[in-house]
């Protein structure tokens, strides 16, 4: 089915027509819409697209980075001053896809995929985002958890506080295909140390629920303490508290519980 | 549904065409341009047969909505010969076995052009990361590797 493509010179003209249209879908890289469209879905009448250069403007100079949400995963991989997030661009798709495949998209898109947002879960990242009535900032993990009621909003960009160390974050994808290969589980920490103890941890999880979650249960187990064996154990065992798998083609529910807690282990203890 | 006029370089040639609204570059390349060449697998973004350099970058044909290019070259596969001649990747390609049903040869190829053109000798561990998007399921992918490998180290026969 034919659907009409809508191309507005600015983020806010783009976001009023997805606004005022529930068959709109905003057009980024295309790795899910045109896919959608490819597949038939006739829930797509309209697409929107906007050529706003703020969308694809990235600010990694400071301490606070922000990525314009049609900054692709070729251009982070690209950008020396983000080098905390070039473990979860790189493990994206093959060239092509982090050639088109865009942050903002990346917040919708649905388990397996979606990692690089289980990264900026783990960074307490903001989103930046223009509904009918002006834009506003939303914390991520209150974006995912109305992600189905996003549609109609426009992503403009994302933003999180640049971690303090190498050491302070840490990403590991669990895939059986190497060097590509949908998620069977994906893991993000974050862990400020201060005073020789973590302080503000932030476990995330893909694959593990609908949308990207915390583990929580496991961030309470690390707080306060230091990454000694015995904490990390701690956390490892807790991983799966809070959790709702599904099977899919990768990996069984049973089988994603029965590992997260080993891969949080390694990636807690620094394991390759 | 009215039809939108789209013009782009395909392979050196300025094109003009109408397209359908959401029609992808694919569906453009081969129905209404004729170049057979990009072929479809997945239509997900999953095999990597589709591939086509937009302005020398690597991108799957179809997962580009088809408007998008307007104004913008576009390199297949049919344009990678050198007048009579095949190019170096795809003489490689002959040599070394490296095409069986042939279906992902034609991403092959532009994904191990679009790595030749920025890294003229990759090492071993880049081709692999180059056509990692791109799914063989006859060669074991050994003969692939190979060929790209000897195309940029000119070990192969003219």
């Amino acid at each position: 089915m034919a659907v009409t493509v809508k191309t507005f010179g600015s983020a806010s003209e783009a976001a009023g027509a997805l606004s005022s249209d529930r068959t709109a879908r905003y057009l980024g890289g295309g790795t899910l819409v045109m896919r959608a469209l490819n597949e038939g879905d006739v829930s797509i009448s309209t697409v929107v697209r906007a050529q706003d250069q703020a969308l694809t403007r990235i600010d990694a100079s400071g301490p606070r980075i922000t990525l314009g949400a049609g900054v692709t995963f070729a251009r982070v991989l690209a950008e020396r001053d983000l080098g905390f997030l070039h473990a979860p661009a790189r493990s994206i798709g093959g060239p092509a896809v982090r050639n088109m495949g865009t942050v903002g998209g990346n917040l919708f898109a649905p388990d397996p995929y979606g990692d690089f947002t289980v990264a900026l879960l783990a960074l307490d990242a903001t989103v930046a985002v223009q509904g009918g009535f002006g834009s506003r900032d939303i914390p991520i993990e209150e974006f995912l958890q109305a992600r189905e009621r996003q549609a109609g909003t426009l992503v403009l960009s994302v933003s999180c506080t640049r971690p303090a160390s190498s050491e302070a974050f840490r990403y590991r994808k669990i895939a059986r295909i190497k060097p590509k290969g949908g998620s069977v589980i994906t893991l993000a920490a974050h862990l400020p140390i201060s005073g020789g103890r973590i302080a503000g941890a932030r476990i995330a999880l893909g694959s593990m629920a609908p949308t990207q979650i915390r583990a929580r249960a496991a961030e309470r187990a690390l707080e306060g303490r230091s990454l000694d064996a015995a904490t990390i154990a701690a956390a490892a065992s807790a991983a799966t508290e809070g959790t709702s798998p599904s099977d899919n083609a990768l990996g069984s529910a049973w089988y994603r519980r029965e590992i997260v807690g080993v891969h949080l282990r390694r990636l807690l203890s620094g394991q390759e | 549904m009215s039809k939108v006029p789209l013009q782009f370089r395909h392979n050196g040639r300025d094109v003009a065409i109408f397209v359908d609204g959401g029609t992808n570059l694919l569906v453009a390349l081969r129905e209404l341009i004729g170049d057979m060449t990009p072929k479809f697998g997945c239509g997900q973004g999953g095999c990597g047969t589709c591939s086509v350099l937009i302005d020398g970058e690597l991108h799957l044909s179809c997962l580009t909505l088809a408007e998008t290019v307007a104004g913008r070259s576009i390199e297949t596969l049919d344009g990678m010969k050198q007048g009579p001649n095949l190019h170096p990747l795809q003489r490689a390609f002959a040599d070394q076995f490296a095409a069986q049903c042939g279906y992902c040869t034609p991403g092959m190829l532009m994904a191990a052009k679009a790595l030749l053109d920025r890294n003229p000798s990759p090492s071993r561990d880049e081709v692999i990361e180059a056509i990692s998007g791109n799914i063989c399921r006859c060669t074991g992918y050994e003969p692939i590797i190979n060929a790209i490998l000897a195309a940029a180290g000119g070990r192969v026969s003219a």
